[in-house]
Order: structure tokens, then C-alpha cells, then sequence
């Protein structure tokens, strides 16, 4: 891939948005009309808003490298992604902006009175932010890593440096039209690199029957291993070597691997023949014992497929609803009817562009399966121009991909880091004062930058999952409860979303540490969703049951608040909650 | 006289805690755990503790929820078999057994109530197991009079029993005073609230009125548009419910104002905006800005012949909303500015911006008043920063209604 082409598209998306920033360069409208400036924003662009913001780095690569790596199994991702709209539509979205809240605490504080309730809500925020955050810059330093070879870290710290100057700078005002344009700039970067892929690949005869067979390399490979490989081969395999295999070192000759475990070492280059299957690395994601590609829960990927596939689909529907960047986005539609109205055009923009992730995902199987044997499977978008083209073409429609995920990172980035900074000035780090919303957005930004030098390997989509199984078992059930049943208590609220978010949490923690490796515990912890959004209703519910003496004075006037549509309730008066 | 009794009270109880909070640390930094002071001093601290669990539920004044929570602490501060709390008209909280006695316990209230003295009464009850036997009716009683009483039952008759309800009665009656003074500060506030809301000043109905009336001979359609603008912007002042309102309309009372404000200076006026729409939706008190901008107006154009521009501008920045609203006017004093804010600047001058301060410092605390940057002759730039998000704060359409043409 020439790396001019691909590192001009970067910088123009960085230095776009470091300008935005820096200057608050604001396409808000400057007239002196006042009928066109006070007109609020149209539902069309609010949800082009929130689809910019929200597709990130999982779904621009990390959806397409799971394909690669697993099947159709993992098509659950970009249905959930797009699902949890769904859900957020019909049970959130209008009587969230009625209430009048701007961030999840707010909405916790407004519904339950609670400053206590507030204070959990916002430790959650944060938690959820950061551990989304996690991803973003780690699929940073992938894509620059592909594009310049640079080293794995310094994506993360660009994308990290950028957004935090961007946001500390400007605070991102006014980011609407920016992050409109964001949405519209990703599907572009993928539909139209798309388009030509396909193109080629019925040029190239269609060939489909292979996505059932193991992995094979269609032509002459070269890899290049840049971490320490084990392989665990079951046939023999013959490769040429230049480097070490097994402690032996190999200059350009042919060896002949006999079937067992073998180690090969970072910095070696092997030169597969055409033809040859790929060979299954222990540490990596891929695995083709038993496994059918195409067939979903053929047991690829876990021991315990289905109830994976459960895990997931419950955290992603139930866990969008829980974002803090998307959740602060619906302030701007003017009235509950809007929101709702906002909330269905993104599902129609977002399920749009989850088509095409996939059809990188199956293309890169084809003509990319090296990325199976060193584990970056996120790579297969950035990398499959260059395979199937090759010259300026495929240099072009390669630098369009690195800038389409550039802005994936910059957008969601940016997005979550202020609202993370928010929560911590208002909330986490009061006694600093509003004034410290710099010093806030540092922090917010330097935690999940540590942990991206601490935590490699975690494929970027599963990265993002955690976060929704965490935001699953929390928000959700504060939200649903919260706007759907007048029972719910201060006291409830507190242990459901301790025990719900803080199982998910644990679950999440000893996950990332990896912890087990195998069987049951892996699975129930590395898909917490299925038992902890339960555990979070359950705790809510109950615990509301017990303390029902406690139920906030003003939950009538606030629910009348919440589902009684702009304008057409008579005045309600407010009922004065007593000590309050 | 009240009021002296419950601080000479509440002093009281805080010198008995911290005496005993340092006689606490002393005895722990003895290191002795035994230590804890004689048995009659730790029936004292036992006493003042349970005293201080049963006050915060009756801070709240007295209704079914707190008298339940403050009975049971009660009870056990006297030791009863059983204790019930009454309002004037009903038992609130019964806690021990015999509940069955409610209704006579009623029948007693009403005479305590009338005399405001306690009684001491003996129950009859059938059931041979049931402890309660001896009932002491103690008034609680508030600035205004009896609120309720405070009834303790006992197996036999006693002079302890009586004395006791009657010192626990007097507690609580404080600790309702106490109540009663929050409400009252709650009050106060809400009123001051109300009574800072701007009222549009005389002087800008009289003169919008004299300027259409220019125009009546010359351009009746112009004149008629006008007095249509000047209807909806006092409808939208004049409207009574609702603390709250939206950037949104009070943008559109200020275009109003505007158009009327043009009616008078002409083509004098130069205004921009820039607004960000993501801010539109945000809540604030109720023509909070329209006193700015009609500060910035007086400034710019009935000081000085020059012409003058006006920038409004909104921004988003997170959790805030940053409302500037600018003017290339004759600027002021920064001293007297200082004495206009502290609401020292006479009646003549300035009262928009102080009661503006004022309000936003009343509902989103003192860290949200007015920031202005002026000097005489540099115009005047006054910066509002408006959470997006306040308890308590809602431009909420169900607490009013205001039909829109679109």
C-alpha cells in the first residue's frame, strides 16, 4: 500500500478536526434572521448527528475483522448495533428528552430525586465511557500501524492528543453539521471502496464456495509476523522460512513443518505457496477445528456458541440506550415527537451502512486470509483495496478507508470524551469548580490511553461489546424502570444499578485481565449481559418493592411529565415533595 | 420567644453532643474499649442518640411517612408497649401492639386538642393479653397552635410515664418548629423568585405605542403588523404561570422586541445572531434575557446618535449553554457597574441587569450570575453561562401552554 496517499487522507480528517476545535469553527447559522436562527434542528440532521458519532472504530473495522475471523455468527453485531435503536425508540427516546435531562445522572437525579442515586450514575457514565473509549484508540493504532507500519501505540496516543486538544480547546461547539458530515464522510469511506470490491470479485469469477472450506491462501503469500506466534498445525505444512521457527534459524529455504505445536518468532517472514490452508495460531482469534464459516453456531469461536450469541444480542439491544454520547444528543431535538422521529431515521441510516461491513468481512476471508494467521482480522477493510487492486487505484481507495476510520475514531472519540469530561467536572470532580473542564478532560482521556499501553489483543468489536453489556445492566434498567413503572425507588435504583453495572463490571474487569480462558466461567464472564441485566431488573424491582415507603413525592407530576406530549396536558401542578 | 426556646434547645443538645463526641475520642484514645463512662452516662448518650435518629424524619414535618419512621425511634427513646402519632383528625403512626384502640385514642385527641394540656386516661380493652392499659395524650403544638399529639401507652398507671410524654412531646413540638421554620425559608425563597421576575417597563410600552401610531396615517398594514407583534410580546410578559421558559421562545419575545424596537431608531440598528441550534431547547427563567438586550438597545441607541450593533450570539459547550449578548454602546463605569449589580444604582439605571444577576444566581447558584465586561466608551459585553440541566428547573409544556404558529 503506498503510505503517501493513506497519510495525507489521515492528516486532512486530524487537522479538520483539530481545527474544528481549536476554533470553534461553528457552521451554526449566522444571520440576522431570527426566524431561520431560532429554528431548531430538524430531525434529519440530529440523527446523521447521532449515526456520525456513534459508528466507531467496532463498526468500521471491528465488525468486518469478526466476520473474517468467525462467520456469520458474528452478523448478531451489526443487527444489535443497529436493534438497540429500536429498542431506544420504543421505550426511551421521547419521554428522555421530555424529561428535560441532559446527561444519564441528570436524568437520575430528575426521576428519583436522589443526589445519591446521581453520584452512582455518574461513576457508570464514566466507567461506560472509558471502557468505549478503550477501542476507539485501539483500533487507532491498528489502522496507522497498517497504513505507516508505525508502532502499535502511537495511533492511540494521535487520536488521543487530537481529540483531547480538540475537545479542551474548543469544547467541540456546536458539532452537529460536524458530526453529520462524519456520518455521511464513513459511508462513503465504505461504500464506495465497496462497490469497486465487489466489482472485482464478480471479475474475478465470484468465487463463493470457499467460504465454507477452511481458510486458504488463493495465491503466493508473504507474512510477516509481528508478534511471537504459536501455531498448532494439525497437517503438515511447508513454508518458506526467513527468521526463526522453533528456535532454528531459517534464511529463504523451505521447510517442512511436521503437525504439532511450533513457535515462531516476531520478525519472521513466511511465504506460503497457493493453496495452502492456513495454519490455526493458539493465541490468535481463528480457529477452523469443526468450524463452518457459514453455518452460525458451529462452535468456532466459544465453547458455549448460543448462549454467546444470546449474550451479545441482549447487551447490544438493551445496552444503546445506556451511551452517554448518544444519550446527550437527543437533548437537541426540540420536543419528545422529534426524538422519536430522530431515533427512526437513525435506524434507517445505521442499518444502511451495517450492510457493508460484512461484505468486507466475507471479501477479506477470500482474498485476506493471512489476517487469520496473525490475528489482525481488523485490518481485512483497510487492507483489501491493496489485494484485490493494487496500484493507484487501490493506494486511493485504501487512503479513503484509513480516512473513513480516522473519523470513525475522531467522532466517537471526541463524542465520548466530552461527555466523560462533562460527568467528571459536574459530578465526580465538583470541588474543582466548573473552571476544570480542561484538568477533566485529561483525565478522561488519559485512563483509557493507559489501559490501550496495558491491554493489546482484544479484537475491537468484543472490546465494544463489554461496554454495552455494562451499560446493558445498568442504564437499561434504570431507564426502563425509571420511565415505565412508578415503583421504583431511590434505594432500588442504587442497588440495581451497584449489582447489575457492578456485576457487569467485575465480569468485564476479569475478562479484559483474562482470566479464564475456557469453558463456562469464560463465557458467562466474557458475555456478562445474559445473567447481569436480569440481576439489575431483578435488584431494581425488588429492592423498590422493599423500601416502597420511599417512593419519590413528586413521581405523579414527574411520570405526567415524562408521557403526556408537549402541549396537550393542561397545567399540572407541582406537587411539593415534602423535605425536598 | 418560640424562637429563642428552640436555639436555646438545639444550643443545648449541640454542647450535650460535642461534650460527649470529646469525651468519646478521649475514652477511644485511652485506648480502652471498656471505657465508655459509667452506666448512667451511656443511658445519656443511648438517650441523645436515639433523640438524634428520630429528628431528621420529623424535620420533614408531620405527615403518615415521617411520623411512621419517627414513632418507632420513639417508642423505644420511651419505652413503651406502644406509641402513636395523631394529627388533628386521624392516628398517623401506630407503633407497638393494640392497634385495636385506634378510634378511642381519637376520641381523646379531640379534648387535648381543645385544652392543649396532656391527659393521662385508662384504656379498656377486653382481650385480657392486651398491654395496653394506660394511655398519656401529650399536644404537639407549633407557632400556630395544637398540629397533632403524641400518645404513649403503658400497662398500669404512672407519673414516669406521664412526664416522659410529655418531655418527648415538647421535643418533637422543636423539632416540628424546626419544620415549620424550613417551609417558611422554602417560602421565602420561592417569593423572592416571583417577585424578581421582570416585569417590561413602562416606558417601552409607552414609546412602541407612540411609534406605531406614527405609522398609523402613513402605513396602516405596517402599523397593523406592528400592534400584532405588540400583542404576542405582551402575551408572552404578561403570562402568569410558569417560572420557565425556553431559549427557543424567548428568542422569539426578543425578535418581537425587536421589530418594535425598529419601529422606533429604524435602520439605526444593526443586529446579529448566531446561535447554536443544539441550545434551543434549553430551559431558563422566564425573560431572562430580553431585559439584556433591551439594556444593550438603551445603551447603543437612545445614549449615543451613532449607529449601533447588537451581536447575540448561543453557544454549546457541553453541559452549559453560553448566551453572550453584545453592544458597541457608551459602555459604563466598571465602579458603578459594581454598584448597579450590588443594587445600589438608584431606580433610574441598570435594574434589568441586577434583577437578571439576581434570578440566575437564585436558581443556579452564585457560580451563574452575570459576567460583564465594560468600560466607558467600549460598549458593554454580558456573558450568561445556563446549565442545560437544573433539578427543579423545567420549561416543562405541562406546567404551561403556549400555542405556536408552527
Amino acid at each position: 500500500m503506498n503510505q503517501a496517499y493513506a497519510v495525507a487522507a489521515v492528516a486532512v480528517v486530524v487537522l479538520a478536526t483539530v481545527l474544528i476545535g481549536a476554533y470553534g469553527l461553528r457552521i451554526s447559522r449566522t444571520t440576522s434572521d431570527f426566524y431561520v436562527a431560532s429554528r431548531s434542528v430538524p430531525p434529519r440532521l440530529n440523527a446523521a448527528a447521532i449515526s456520525g458519532e456513534y459508528l466507531s472504530a467496532a463498526s468500521f473495522l471491528g465488525v468486518a475483522g469478526l466476520v473474517l475471523a468467525q462467520g456469520v455468527d458474528m452478523l448478531w453485531y451489526p443487527v444489535g448495533y443497529t436493534a438497540g435503536y429500536l429498542v431506544l425508540l420504543v421505550f426511551v427516546a421521547a419521554p428522555l428528552r421530555r424529561s428535560g435531562a441532559y446527561t444519564l445522572p441528570d436524568f437520575a437525579e430528575d426521576r428519583l430525586e436522589s443526589k445519591r442515586v446521581r453520584r452512582v450514575a455518574s461513576a457508570f457514565v464514566v466507567g461506560v465511557g472509558w471502557l468505549y473509549l478503550l477501542p476507539q484508540l485501539q483500533g487507532a493504532g491498528l489502522t496507522l500501524g497498517v497504513v505507516t507500519g508505525a508502532p502499535r501505540w502511537l495511533g492511540g496516543a494521535l487520536v488521543a492528543v487530537v481529540v483531547t486538544a480538540a475537545v479542551a480547546a474548543g469544547g467541540m461547539r456546536s458539532i452537529t453539521f460536524v458530526q453529520a458530515f462524519q456520518y455521511w464522510l464513513k459511508l462513503t469511506a465504505l461504500l464506495v471502496p465497496a462497490i469497486f470490491l465487489v466489482l472485482a470479485w464478480q471479475g474475478d469469477g465470484a468465487p463463493r464456495t470457499t467460504f465454507d472450506e477452511p481458510a486458504t491462501f488463493r495465491e503466493r503469500t508473504k507474512v510477516t509476523v509481528e508478534q511471537t506466534l504459536r501455531l498448532n498445525i494439525k497437517d503438515p505444512l511447508g513454508v518458506a522460512v526467513h527468521g526463526r521457527i522453533d528456535g532454528v534459524r531459517h534464511t529463504g529455504d523451505k521447510v517442512a513443518l511436521p503437525p504439532g505445536p511450533h513457535r515462531i518468532d516476531a520478525g519472521t517472514v513466511l511465504e506460503f505457496a497457493k493453496g495452502t490452508a492456513v495454519p490455526e495460531a493458539t493465541n490468535g482469534a481463528y480457529s477452523s477445528a469443526g468450524s463452518r464459516w457459514s453455518r452460525p453456531l458451529s462452535g468456532s469461536r466459544d465453547d458455549h456458541p448460543l448462549y454467546a450469541s444470546y449474550g451479545l444480542i441482549i447487551a447490544t439491544f438493551l445496552g444503546t440506550m445506556g451511551l452517554p454520547h448518544v444519550v446527550v444528543r437527543f437533548y437537541t431535538s426540540p420536543n419528545g415527537r422529534a426524538a422519536r422521529r430522530t431515533t427512526v431515521v437513525v435506524l434507517g441510516l445505521i442499518g444502511a451502512f451495517y450492510l457493508l461491513p460484512p461484505v468486507y468481512g466475507a471479501l477479506g476471508r477470500l482474498y485476506a486470509p493471512e489476517l487469520l494467521l496473525t490475528g489482525n482480522t481488523d485490518a481485512a477493510v483497510l487492507v483489501l483495496p491493496g489485494k484485490l487492486f493494487g496500484g493507484v487505484g487501490g493506494d486511493l481507495l485504501g487512503a479513503l478507508l484509513a480516512g473513513g476510520a480516522f473519523a470513525a475514531f475522531l467522532s466517537t472519540a471526541s463524542g465520548l470524551t466530552l461527555s466523560v469530561a462533562g460527568v467528571l467536572t459536574q459530578d465526580v470532580l465538583p470541588s474543582l469548580g466548573i473552571r476544570h473542564f480542561r484538568l477533566a478532560t485529561c483525565l478522561a482521556m488519559a485512563v483509557p490511553t493507559a489501559a490501550n499501553a496495558a491491554v493489546s489483543n482484544l479484537p475491537v468489536a468484543d472490546a465494544v461489546g463489554l461496554a454495552f453489556a455494562v451499560s446493558a445492566s445498568s442504564f437499561c434498567p434504570l431507564l426502563v424502570l425509571g420511565i415505565w413503572w412508578r415503583g421504583l425507588t431511590a434505594a432500588g435504583a442504587l442497588s440495581g444499578l451497584l449489582v447489575g453495572g457492578g456485576s457487569a463490571l467485575a465480569a468485564v474487569a476479569a475478562t479484559i485481565s483474562g482470566r479464564p480462558q475456557h469453558g463456562w466461567p469464560h463465557a458467562l464472564l466474557a458475555w456478562p449481559a445474559v445473567w447481569s441485566v436480569p440481576l439489575g431488573f431483578l435488584t431494581m424491582v425488588l429492592v423498590s418493592l422493599a423500601t416502597r415507603a420511599a417512593i419519590p413525592a413528586s413521581t405523579g407530576a414527574t411520570m405526567a411529565r415524562l408521557h403526556l406530549p408537549e402541549g396537550a396536558a393542561g397545567p399540572v401542578e407541582r406537587v411539593q415533595g415534602v423535605g425536598q | 420567644m418560640i424562637a429563642l426556646c428552640v436555639l436555646g434547645t438545639v444550643a443545648a443538645a449541640v454542647a450535650l453532643f460535642a461534650a460527649g463526641a470529646a469525651f468519646g475520642r478521649l475514652s477511644a484514645r485511652g485506648g480502652r474499649a471498656k471505657d465508655l463512662g459509667t452506666p448512667v452516662e451511656r443511658a445519656t448518650f443511648h438517650t441523645l442518640h436515639t433523640a438524634s435518629l428520630a429528628a431528621p424524619p420529623l424535620r420533614a414535618g408531620l405527615t403518615e411517612d415521617t411520623a411512621r419512621k419517627a414513632a418507632r425511634r420513639l417508642r423505644s427513646l420511651l419505652g413503651t408497649h406502644a406509641l402513636c402519632l395523631t394529627d388533628q383528625a386521624s392516628v398517623l403512626a401506630w407503633d407497638g401492639s393494640g392497634g385495636h384502640h385506634r378510634a378511642q385514642v381519637m376520641e381523646q385527641v379531640g379534648q387535648v386538642l381543645e385544652n392543649g394540656r396532656s391527659q393521662a386516661f385508662p384504656v379498656t380493652c377486653d382481650d385480657m393479653d392486651c398491654q395496653v392499659r394506660w394511655a398519656v395524650v401529650a399536644p404537639l403544638t407549633a407557632d400556630n397552635g395544637a398540629l397533632g399529639t403524641l400518645a404513649a401507652f403503658g400497662s398500669r398507671e404512672s407519673a414516669v410515664l406521664v412526664r416522659a410524654t410529655n418531655e418527648v412531646a415538647r421535643w418533637v413540638s422543636v423539632q416540628l418548629e424546626l419544620a415549620e421554620l424550613d417551609r417558611s425559608r422554602t417560602r421565602l425563597i420561592e417569593a423572592e423568585i416571583r417577585a424578581l421576575r421582570a416585569q417590561i417597563s413602562p416606558h417601552f410600552i409607552f414609546n412602541s405605542l407612540a411609534a406605531i401610531a406614527s405609522f398609523v396615517r402613513t402605513d396602516p398594514e405596517r402599523a397593523r403588523e406592528l400592534l400584532l407583534e405588540f400583542a404576542d410580546f405582551t402575551r408572552y410578559s404578561f403570562r402568569r404561570h410558569g417560572d420557565f421558559t425556553t431559549l427557543a421562545d424567548e428568542l422569539h419575545s426578543i425578535q418581537q422586541y425587536f421589530s418594535l424596537v425598529r419601529a422606533r431608531f429604524g435602520e439605526r440598528l444593526d443586529v446579529t445572531l448566531q446561535i447554536a441550534p443544539e441550545v434551543l431547547p434549553v430551559a431558563l427563567p422566564f425573560l431572562c434575557l430580553q431585559p439584556l438586550v433591551e439594556n444593550a438597545v438603551k445603551h447603543g441607541l437612545e445614549d449615543s446618535v451613532a449607529k449601533s450593533r447588537i451581536t447575540i450570539s448561543a453557544s454549546d459547550e457541553g453541559a452549559e449553554a453560553v448566551v453572550v449578548i453584545e453592544d458597541n454602546g457608551v459602555g459604563m463605569e466598571p465602579e458603578r457597574l459594581r454598584q448597579i449589580l450590588r443594587g445600589e444604582g438608584g431606580p433610574s439605571s441598570g435594574i434589568g441587569l441586577c434583577n437578571v444577576d439576581e434570578r440566575l444566581r437564585q436558581v443556579y447558584g452564585d457560580d451563574h450570575g452575570l459576567v460583564i465586561e465594560t468600560g466607558v466608551g467600549a460598549g458593554m459585553k454580558v456573558t450568561a453561562r445556563i446549565p442545560k440541566y437544573r433539578a427543579g428547573v423545567h420549561s416543562g409544556p405541562p406546567l404551561r401552554r403556549q400555542p405556536r404558529a408552527d
